[in-house]
């Protein structure tokens, strides 16, 4: 278990590697360069700027300057200097005088903004995208089990096929459509909600809506095909034979073993809600993480972009990481492989 | 053969030889029936039939060319319009809404006609539905024979990067690619290849980008299962008899690995269909899809989300034609899979 579980982490590595070299790769092929907008700069100080940040080194010193920033811890002591280079993510103050600190993560400066780190976007707008997408995450998983466990324990009757023509309904209803919708339905017409904004009560529920209802028609039908083979398997059968309760069977044998592959997908969904999404986040006008994932590589926001895909790639890598060891954990025959 | 017709055939048995054939079917028309009697999966492929007519015909159906501006009427919308959205109101009436009724569904902040609009958007949106799976399909089908038939360290390297590829966040790596192909043609030099690709999705209306934008990040799931399905199915002993008579590597393939996994690929790739009209929803509403004025649903919700309080009818009539054509994509999808799916067989 114990190898498996190293076997894992180093491969984690692998991946986050070829995703940084990758991206790195394909956002310095967009040509232009933060600088270069719609007004034009004066040569010298389109030299001074890239100068500034770096951007005039060789393209390889500057991918590993990148990574040692974010990979390498540092110890600082004394006063710490306000320089936009030295932001860290995570600072850990250590017990050994003279203002001793660990120091990790260092995302770099964000060009859009004069005075802006990555690790600032991180602080301030990526805790509004984690709340809104838990809450979604929250509440597919409170739609979707129930509503697809239902379905298959009651097989080819009305209930299942109302709530399985619901869950298509889900499905094909992207967050593109729905949130337009929601906020016109419940904001404009009905004025029970505000149509946009964040940070009261009312203002959370349409965009978790929006964001919810297809991943809790997902995890419905999914619940809903898992439970249906699980309920054919022989260990059922045996469960029933030796007069165990329906409530028995069904609780303790077949719900238990039918959430393995609802694991599966849970996780890298969960990673995707906690980093913000674009759409909803922009209808609904909530400051999160979603817009840069957009605005950062049309601004050739360098630092944002690899900021941002890391983040979200770390966050999916561990999840799937997380996903496979509860699955052999849950699944004994798998352990045995 | 020609002999054995000439002789004459034994009585008896004909009547059975009929009865046979008249009941005899093929597992792939036992599917079909299964699919013919699935409702939902009719009306979904129903609906998708008329929206290819629709996308087909669109200059003779369309009332209006849906590039035509006109300031005059611009945000101008008929009065069943202003009756069905209450907030509406006709500027007669005290309003702010023009009253046109030559726009059947009204007109965008240009004065375009948005029935028009629609209707042409079911090109982009067809388009993407019925060419993207096939280039990821032929993609996915590439890999997954090269690794599952040739096996060994060439089969660790592409599940390796199949790993990877799955690993990256989708909608980055789309967005990613596609503002290397968008802003990447205008610095190119003309003669190369790559120009010659910008003029021709230029000459698509952006398209061809959006599909190998999509393509490139969606063929993972099928090189896995079809890799899968390769292990499985060489295993045969009929694979084996044909690899003793000497058939080479290319007719194994083809007369008997590919027919044996066609099948879930298909039904595979027409589950991924919605998934894809979403992602080019998604890249025109980001400004990174086809290229204006060619009208997209997603391109045409991105433009009227904003203004919903004022002029809801701008978003909610494309929502409704991208919602209607998803819908009828995963009916399809959903009949299409249970009615090959052989572990439903004989549970109903």
């Amino acid at each position: 278990m114990a190898r498996f579980i190293l076997r894992r982490f180093l491969w984690m590595l692998v991946v986050l590697f070829a995703i940084s070299l990758i991206t790195f790769g394909l956002m310095r092929a967009i040509p232009g360069g933060p600088f270069t907008g719609e007004k034009r700069l004066p040569a010298e100080t389109l030299a001074a700027l890239n100068a500034k940040y770096h951007l005039d080194q060789p393209l390889y010193i500057q991918y590993l300057t990148f990574i040692r920033d974010i990979v390498i811890p540092r110890v600082t002591t004394g006063e710490q200097s306000n320089y936009l280079d030295h932001e860290y993510l995570i600072n850990i103050s250590l017990p050994l005088g003279d203002r001793a600190t660990l120091r990790w993560m260092n995302f770099g400066p964000t060009y859009s903004t004069i005075g802006r780190t990555v690790s600032d976007i991180f602080r301030d707008n990526l805790p509004i995208s984690m709340q809104l997408g838990f809450l979604a995450f929250t509440l597919s998983v409170v739609i979707g089990i129930p509503l697809g466990a239902i379905s298959a324990l009651r097989r080819n009757t009305l209930v299942d096929y109302s709530a399985m023509g619901l869950a298509v309904l889900g499905i094909s209803v992207p967050v593109i459509i729905l949130a337009p919708m929601l906020q016109y339905l419940f904001g404009v017409q009905l004025k029970w909600l505000p149509v946009s904004g964040w940070g009261k009560l009312q203002q959370v529920i349409l965009p978790t809506f929006a964001l919810g209802v297809a991943n809790s028609a997902l995890v419905a039908r999914l619940t809903r095909a898992s439970l249906l083979q699980v309920l054919s398997q022989d260990y059922i059968r045996t469960a029933r034979a030796k007069g165990l309760s329906e409530r028995m069977v069904v609780v303790r044998h077949a719900l238990k073993n039918s959430l393995i592959p609802i694991v599966t997908v849970l996780g890298p969904t969960l990673a995707y809600l906690l980093c913000g999404t674009f759409i909803v986040e922009t209808i609904f006008g909530i400051p999160g993480m979603g817009k840069f994932f957009v605005t950062s590589v049309t601004g050739r926001d360098y630092q944002v972009i690899m900021g941002t895909v890391l983040l979200l790639a770390m966050f999916l890598v561990i999840a799937n990481a997380v996903v496979d060891i509860v699955y052999v954990v849950l699944d004994p025959r798998i352990r045995q492989e | 053969m020609a002999d054995l017709d000439k002789l004459e055939r034994p009585q008896g048995i004909t009547q059975a030889q009929r009865l046979v054939r008249v009941k005899g079917r093929s597992l792939t028309a036992d599917a079909f029936h299964r699919l013919s009697r699935n409702r939902a999966a009719m009306i979904g492929t129903i609906i998708i039939i008329l929206n290819i007519l629709v996308a087909l015909f669109a200059p003779r159906i369309a009332p209006k060319a849906f590039d035509d501006v006109s300031f005059k009427d611009t945000n101008g919308a008929p009065a069943w319009v202003t009756k069905v959205f209450p907030n509406m109101k006709p500027l007669e009436q005290g309003g702010y809404v023009k009253v046109r009724n030559s726009y059947l569904l009204g007109a965008d902040s240009l004065g375009r006609d948005l029935l028009s609009r629609i209707i042409y958007g079911a090109r982009v949106s067809l388009a993407v539905g019925i060419v993207t799976p096939l280039i990821s399909l032929i993609a996915g089908l590439t890999v997954g024979l090269i690794a599952g038939y040739r096996g060994g360290w060439l089969d660790n390297l592409l599940m390796r990067i199949v790993d990877i590829m799955f690993a990256f966040p989708t909608y980055l790596l789309i967005i990613l690619l596609m503002a290397v192909f968008r802003l990447g043609s205008s610095a190119l030099e003309p003669g190369s290849p790559a120009y010659a690709f910008s003029r021709l999705d230029a000459a698509m209306g952006g398209l061809l980008f959006i599909f190998i934008g999509i393509g490139i990040t969606s063929w993972m799931g099928d090189a896995r299962l079809v890799r899968g399905q390769v292990l499985s199915v060489r295993e045969n002993d009929y694979v084996l008899a044909a690899y003793a008579l000497g058939a080479p590597t290319s007719r194994i393939i083809l007369r008997h690995i590919l027919p044996n996994i066609f099948g879930p690929l298909i039904i595979a790739e027409t589950l991924a269909i919605p998934g894809y009209i979403g992602y080019e929803a998604f890249l025109s509403f980001i400004g990174l899809g086809v290229n204006p004025p060619t009208p997209s649903w997603g391109g045409m919700i991105a433009d009227g989300a904003p203004r919903i309080q004022s002029f809801p009818n701008q978003a909610i009539f494309p929502a409704l034609a991208l919602f209607v054509l998803m819908f009828a994509f995963n009916f399809m999808g959903d009949g299409l899979r249970d009615a090959f799916d052989p572990t439903l067989r004989g549970r109903e």
